[in-house]
């Protein structure tokens, strides 16, 4: 508890800090400016021997006395403000109740300092990599999206969660995992399997296909937040979990899983405690249907968008290695994706009792 | 239907006869079924149906289809009639309209719930010769102007005695004309009806009385009606009446009892129109025909030449040597098949087009004046296109329009400075723009989207000037668009003269003209972005600077120097955006309008462009029209005697438009600079060739 409120005040004084930019610009006659990493593919590298995505230099200024710029300053001072009142009060909140905190109508006008939530996210990221500080440190919780069951056993605000005892609903993964938030007192699983969709978790959890196998299930219903995320990492990291991914076969698919492994390019700066760069693409792969007999009338056509998609993350220096460009370009050629749900076509628990036994006794998972 | 069958064979399915093998004698198949009739028993049946029967009717194609709409088309045939007769005799019409609701059943229902309507129109024409008055208006097509080729707002003498028609059928009551045709002559009452099988006036009363009026007609009609305000109403078709007839003064009495007046803005008649013979490319082959028997010619070359415009005589004999007729022949003999080639002929020989002279737009300057007066707008601009020909008939186009924000709209934003929650104040702007259509001066109410003005307004790329528009949609914003077509001939799509119809050529020169309007418009809005983007920029400065200087001072814990900190940012952001600069930049939008002939800019400082014409209109509106002289072009001196008003009218224009427009600008400056009024002044170096702007020119006169 003492290293977390040491913490606090550091990011207390860099909030002040953006205060003091305005002041000693003023004083000095010039633009006040905050340099604001970019949060882009043009400033992300792939650390090929960390297998990690990492953040570059490159930053944008973001000057108050510029016409496209001055009213995202501005956003940008009020909701430093905002944070700060946060860390003053020893409170977390939501990136909504931020966006109502920190919104009214400039005084003498019909003017809103933020019109939507669309225009506060970014703001509050951008704060996260120009601060250094990250959401958690920030006290800004993003929804409980995730669900984990399992032979694992948490300590959450002095109780005990034994996700091997929750039923088939399991436990709802808080979105802030950090040790001193979320404490894992026992773990005795050999893998993690972590699911994109919420429907497939549940056909797995209500089988107990984790009993079966041993192992963690985890889920984030579609690209998974923070929380899932931080706390798959802390799951192979500190319990040694080889975490395989089993995702829909279309170019989404493939892309959670490299967020997933090497982290995404928007929260570059997360990715060294996010990142699992030994995560595995167990499924749905292009090679699937085929293998497992799936009719070509379970498949959707690929829309233009996923075609761009596809083509999109080819290029992505991540995806270079030949299994992937295999793996894509044979979804191209083929010209159909394929939903995890499809499995059903052959039989309701067809997933459970023989697609993902036979992965794993196969070793077939592409990495 | 007897001969038919016969020719036909037995027809198996449809005759419920026996099938007999042999051809039928048509009287045969008559005689044998009971019902059927004998050719002497139809012939004694057939007789003439008088035109009046046939009205009666098939009102509907006359524009009496319904209650509401029949009592706009009575309006409108009388005051058509009003007008046409005052310019062809070269006075300027002042015509009062007035509408009165009759009691019925003993009650005087109010005028929303009432059925019946007297319609009084008085003008201040030439008055009718006493012999005519029954047959003008108690005659079906009986006139003067169906026989010429001439622009007049009626074109077949029908309108107002099918009018008096329909008074006479839904309520029974005369019509009742009073005319008199000069101060020396007497006025004279009459009261007529129509004789509906005859097709023949009947003179109930005919007596001469004592009238206050020196010269001029007046018609009161009792008809049945539906009184309804909002659109394709009496109210909107006088409204436009009045824009597009500048030189008209229009009193409107309305059942209400209230009187609006549309003051005479244009001080001069519209050239009177020329009367053309029919151009050969205009003429249809059965009308050849026609004139071939009516003509007065006794040679084919000499009818070519004569009853048609642009044949000369050599051109006449060169037309009937190609169709190998004799140029000497007598017309008369000329028979089917040979009229046929000579047809032919004409339609493939190269012939001038027809002159033009014959058709008199409304003018740019007069189109100007009728918007600024009837719209209250920021910016208007009018364009005449030069005359094209659609089948042999000549024609102009021309187009205006009227951009900005009316009065009522604008006093609005004032209140609105509330918050605004989310999603609000994104769909402000979904008001479409109004097109208003004209033909020969007349208003088209129905119809719209029948209409090719209608669609040339559509299919014009309104995007390209700075105006929203969704696929297939008006374009969006505070708009009227203003289109009127003259011609001898304006073809409508029906009787009831409410569309014209798609003739490519017409259309053509409508998107022409829209497009022109259209480029002055993205000129202004440009221009006026431009001086507001400066503006903006000072603004959120100062707007910003409050809300950063706060959220700084709580960061630091409440021990700022706030106003230390508010006046060293309000200094960077003078000298980061032009300081003073801004300022002029903001005094004037732009610097007038070049670029922009026959436009108005109304701005919170006064009227640009054609500035004379504006204050013209403001001052016939609010006051006694001073003597102007026609002549409103390039000329510098303006009769600014506004002298004392008369009270009535005044209120009429009033002086919203431009405070309230000075309201919206000022409210923009407060915004931020909280009073502070950014400092105007007139610095600029103007354009040596541009007609000198007179200071503030319409703005005092504004100010009552």
């Amino acid at each position: 508890m003492t290293t977390k409120q040491i913490k606090t005040t550091a990011v207390e004084n860099k909030l002040i800090g953006l205060a003091d930019i305005v002041i000693t610009a003023a004083e000095r006659s010039k633009d006040p400016t905050i340099a604001i990493p970019i949060r882009a593919l043009s400033n992300v590298a792939f650390n090929e021997r960390k297998g990690l995505i990492e953040m570059g230099n490159k930053k944008q200024a973001r000057s108050f006395f510029n016409v496209g710029m001055a009213k995202k300053f501005m956003q940008t001072v009020l909701v430093a403000d905002a944070l700060f009142e946060l860390q003053r009060a020893d409170l977390t909140t939501s990136l909504r109740e931020i966006y109502y905190r920190t919104k009214h109508t400039i005084q003498d006008s019909h003017e809103n300092t933020f019109d939507t939530q669309d225009e506060s996210d970014p703001v509050i990221e951008d704060l996260e990599v120009s601060l250094g500080a990250l959401r958690e440190e920030l006290h800004v919780r993003a929804e409980n999206s995730g669900s984990i069951v399992g032979p694992v056993v948490f300590g959450d605000d002095g109780d005990r969660v034994d996700c091997a005892r929750l039923g088939k609903g399991g436990y709802s993964v808080p979105s802030i995992v950090e040790p001193e938030y979320l404490e894992v007192r026992r773990c005795t699983a050999d893998f993690l399997l972590l699911v994109e969709k919420g429907t497939q978790w549940n056909r797995l959890s209500e089988d107990k296909f984790w009993r079966r196998y041993n192992c963690v299930l985890l889920t984030g219903n579609g690209q998974p937040p923070r929380g899932v995320r931080r706390l798959a990492r802390r799951l192979h990291e500190e319990y040694k979990l080889p975490v395989y991914v089993l995702v829909d076969n279309d170019p989404w698919g493939y892309y959670i899983y490299s967020v997933i492994k090497q982290g995404s390019i928007n929260l570059a700066f997360e990715s060294q405690r996010m990142a699992i760069p030994k995560a595995k693409f167990m499924g749905l792969s292009s090679a699937d249907p085929e293998r497992y007999g799936l009719p070509r009338n379970v498949g959707i056509k690929l829309n233009e968008k996923d075609i761009a998609r596809a083509k999109e993350l080819m290029n992505y220096q991540w995806f270079q290695k030949p299994a992937w460009q295999v793996e894509i370009k044979r979804m191209l050629t083929s010209g159909l994706k394929y939903e995890l749900d499809a499995l059903a076509n052959k039989d309701f628990q067809y997933l459970t009792k023989k697609y993902l036994p036979r992965k794993l006794k196969e070793k077939d998972w592409l990495d | 239907m007897n001969k038919k069958n016969a020719l036909t064979q037995p027809a198996p399915s449809a005759s419920p006869r026996k099938t007999v093998p042999e051809p039928v004698a048509p009287k045969k198949v008559a005689a044998r079924p009971v019902q059927q009739v004998t050719a002497v028993e139809m012939g004694a049946r057939q007789r003439e149906i008088s035109v009046s029967e046939f009205f009666t009717k098939n009102r509907h194609l006359l524009g009496f289809d319904n209650p509401r709409k029949a009592l706009l088309t009575c309006v409108k045939e009388a005051v058509d009639n009003a007008l046409d007769a005052c310019e062809e005799a070269g006075i300027l019409p002042d015509v009062m309209v007035r509408l009165e609701v009759v009691p019925t059943g003993g009650t005087t229902p109010s005028p929303s719930q009432a059925t019946r309507f007297r319609i009084t129109v008085m003008d201040n024409g030439p008055g009718i010769v006493r012999q005519q008055i029954p047959r003008i208006f108690a005659k079906l097509l009986y006139g003067s102007k169906f026989h010429r080729l001439r622009m007049s707002r009626g074109q077949q003498g029908i309108g107002i005695s099918a009018a008096g028609m329909y008074g006479q059928l839904t309520t029974g009551k005369p019509v009742k004309i009073i005319s008199r045709t000069g101060p020396k002559a007497v006025a004279h009452f009459f009261e007529v009806q129509i004789d509906t099988k005859k097709n023949e006036p009947l003179v109930h009363e005919n007596k001469q009385i004592e009238w206050n009026q020196p010269q001029g007609t007046q018609v009161t009609l009792e008809v049945e009606g539906k009184y309804q305000k909002g659109r394709a109403s009496v109210d909107e078709w006088l409204e436009q009446t009045s824009i597009a007839n500048p030189h008209v003064r229009l009193i409107y009495q309305t059942p209400e009892g209230e009187t609006n007046e549309y003051p005479r803005t244009y001080h001069e008649l519209p050239p009177a129109p020329r009367e053309i013979k029919p151009h050969p490319y205009g003429i249809e082959f059965g009308m050849l025909l026609k004139m071939l028997q009516d003509t007065k010619s006794h040679s084919l070359s000499g009818f070519l030449s004569s009853d048609f415009c642009r044949v000369s005589p050599q051109l006449a004999d060169e037309i009937c040597k190609t169709a190998m007729v004799s140029p000497t022949m007598k017309p008369r003999d000329l028979k089917s098949h040979a009229a046929e080639t000579l047809y032919q002929t004409i339609q493939n020989t190269k012939i001038m087009a027809p002159p033009t002279n014959c058709i008199s737009p409304i003018g740019e300057k007069a189109i100007l004046s009728g918007l600024y007066k009837q719209i209250k707008g920021e910016f208007y601009t009018a364009v005449s296109r030069p005359p094209a020909v659609y089948r042999g008939n000549p024609f102009i186009i021309e187009a205006g329009l009227a951009y900005g924000n009316r009065p009522e709209n604008q006093t609005k934003p004032k209140q609105l400075a509330m918050p605004k929650a989310e999603g609000e104040g994104e769909d402000e702007d979904s008001e479409l723009a109004r097109v208003i259509r004209y033909a020969n001066r007349v208003p088209l109410l129905y119809q719209q989207s029948a209409c090719s003005m209608f669609k040339a307004v559509l299919s014009t790329s309104w995007k390209n000037y700075g105006v929203t528009q969704s696929r297939g949609a008006l374009p969006g914003g505070p708009m009227v668009i203003f289109v009127h077509m003259a011609s001898v001939w304006v073809p409508f799509t029906s009787e009831s003269k409410e569309a014209i119809a798609d003739y490519d050529e017409i259309q053509k020169e409508i998107t022409l003209a829209l497009r022109e309007c259209g480029r002055r418009l993205g000129l202004f809005l440009r221009r006026r972005e431009r001086a507001a983007s400066e503006y903006r920029r000072r603004n959120i400065f100062e707007l910003y600077i409050e809300e950063v200087v706060e959220a700084c001072n709580r960061l630091k814990g409440g021990k700022l120097l706030k106003e230390k900190l508010k006046a060293q940012l309000r200094k960077i952001a003078t000298s980061r955006t032009g300081g003073m600069k801004t300022d002029q930049a903001l005094g004037k939008t732009g610097t007038g309008p070049e670029g922009l002939p026959h436009s108005i800019i109304v701005t919170s400082e006064g009227v640009e462009g054609e500035v004379e014409l504006a204050s013209q209109v403001e001052a016939d509106a609010a006051a006694t029209v001073p003597p102007v002289d026609a002549d409103l072009l390039g000329d510098e001196k303006l009769s600014v005697g506004a002298t004392k008003s008369r009270a009535k009218k005044a209120h009429l224009r009033a002086d919203k438009t431009p405070q309230s427009k000075a309201a919206q600008m000022g409210l923009f400056a407060e915004k931020g600079s909280s009073g502070k009024k950014p400092i105007r002044t007139r610095t600029q170096p103007e354009k040596p060739n541009k007609p000198k702007r007179p200071a503030n020119a319409a703005a005092p006169r504004r100010k009552k």
